[in-house]
């Protein structure tokens, strides 16, 4: 199964990529752009075809490797 | 006294570790990732560098090489265990230190002498200096920005914060955003300490600073002979 992981910094975390991004479009003349958050997309190719078990063990590896815990959050989606 | 300086495929600072280490007065030598007994190495330090090539995080691959379980091991033991700028991103991705780190707030790499106020001096790594000695030691990092879920938890656990000359600590002296301008915290033992920027590239008059040295002694002095 494909698996599409993104991690994302939590939003009480600053973001300086996103901050300078968001400041280059206002000055190339980009009118109202607020917030820009720069976030981390992973794929995966996971052998199964349980949707249910495939989630869980993504999950885990997102909890012990893939994000960190003590400043990111993720979201796990399974294109069945 | 036999400090173990761990290489990591990356590392980069362990020469610089291992000479600041014999001029504090220890025994160093150079263990290689895969290594899994340290049981004959009164100290531990895990130096600077890009471990891994710092891929998917700093740090975060670094944690699962074998000797990873046997520092953890002997931390446990009570063993002084030093992480310096990415040995400290390693032992937070560990979770050996709480918090973790992310790109500095201006994203440039730093690398130039900063200051540094001592904390609080119950740690392997500040137990010779004194509460607000100012030190001016070099940083040398992109990712030097630590963050940590309640910064009110870290009390008694921050050992040292970025300042300025006379030692005053604000947002202006903040090099790269760190909360609460901390650059070196501690486990609550003691034993486990982590600093970003880089004291044994202080530690001889023609580097420009000797105010690493205190922090390489408290070290070295806090290193008791291994039992074997």
């Amino acid at each position: 199964m494909k698996v599409t992981i993104v991690v994302r910094r939590r939003p009480e975390i600053s973001d300086p990529q996103g901050t300078t991004v968001s400041r280059a479009l206002s000055d190339m003349g980009f009118a109202g752009v607020g917030t820009v958050r720069i976030n981390k997309e992973i794929e995966l190719e996971v052998e199964g075809d349980d949707t249910a078990d495939v989630e869980r063990r993504v999950t885990e590896m997102c909890e012990r490797l893939l994000a960190n815990p003590v400043m990111d959050d993720f979201e796990i989606r399974v294109a069945e | 006294m036999k400090a173990a300086v761990v290489v990591f495929p990356g590392t980069n600072c362990e020469h610089d570790v291992a000479w600041a280490l014999g001029i504090a007065g220890a025994d160093a030598h150079l263990v290689w990732h895969r290594e899994t007994d340290l049981s004959d190495f009164d100290g531990i330090v895990l130096p600077g560098g890009f471990a891994h090539g710092d891929y998917l995080r700093t740090g975060a691959i670094a944690r699962f090489s074998p000797i990873m379980d046997e520092v953890k091991r002997r931390a446990e033991e009570g063993v002084p265990v030093l992480g310096i700028c990415n040995g400290f991103q390693v032992l937070c991705e560990a979770h050996l230190l709480p918090g973790a780190f992310h790109q500095n707030r201006d994203l440039t790499f730093i690398c130039r002498p900063i200051h540094l106020r001592v904390e609080d001096t119950d740690s392997i790594l500040t137990r010779a200096a004194e509460v607000g000695q100012v030190l001016t030691i070099p940083l040398n990092s992109y990712e030097g920005n630590f963050t940590v879920h309640d910064p009110a938890a870290m009390r008694g656990r921050v050992l040292a914060r970025y300042a300025d000359a006379t030692g005053s600590v604000d947002d202006e002296s903040n090099p790269n955003g760190s909360v609460d301008n901390i650059a070196a915290i501690s486990n609550p033992a003691g034993n486990v300490a982590g600093i970003m920027p880089h004291p044994e590239r202080a530690v001889e008059e023609i580097l420009g600073s000797v105010d690493g040295l205190v922090l390489m002694r408290s070290f070295v002095e806090s290193m008791e002979p291994a039992r074997v």
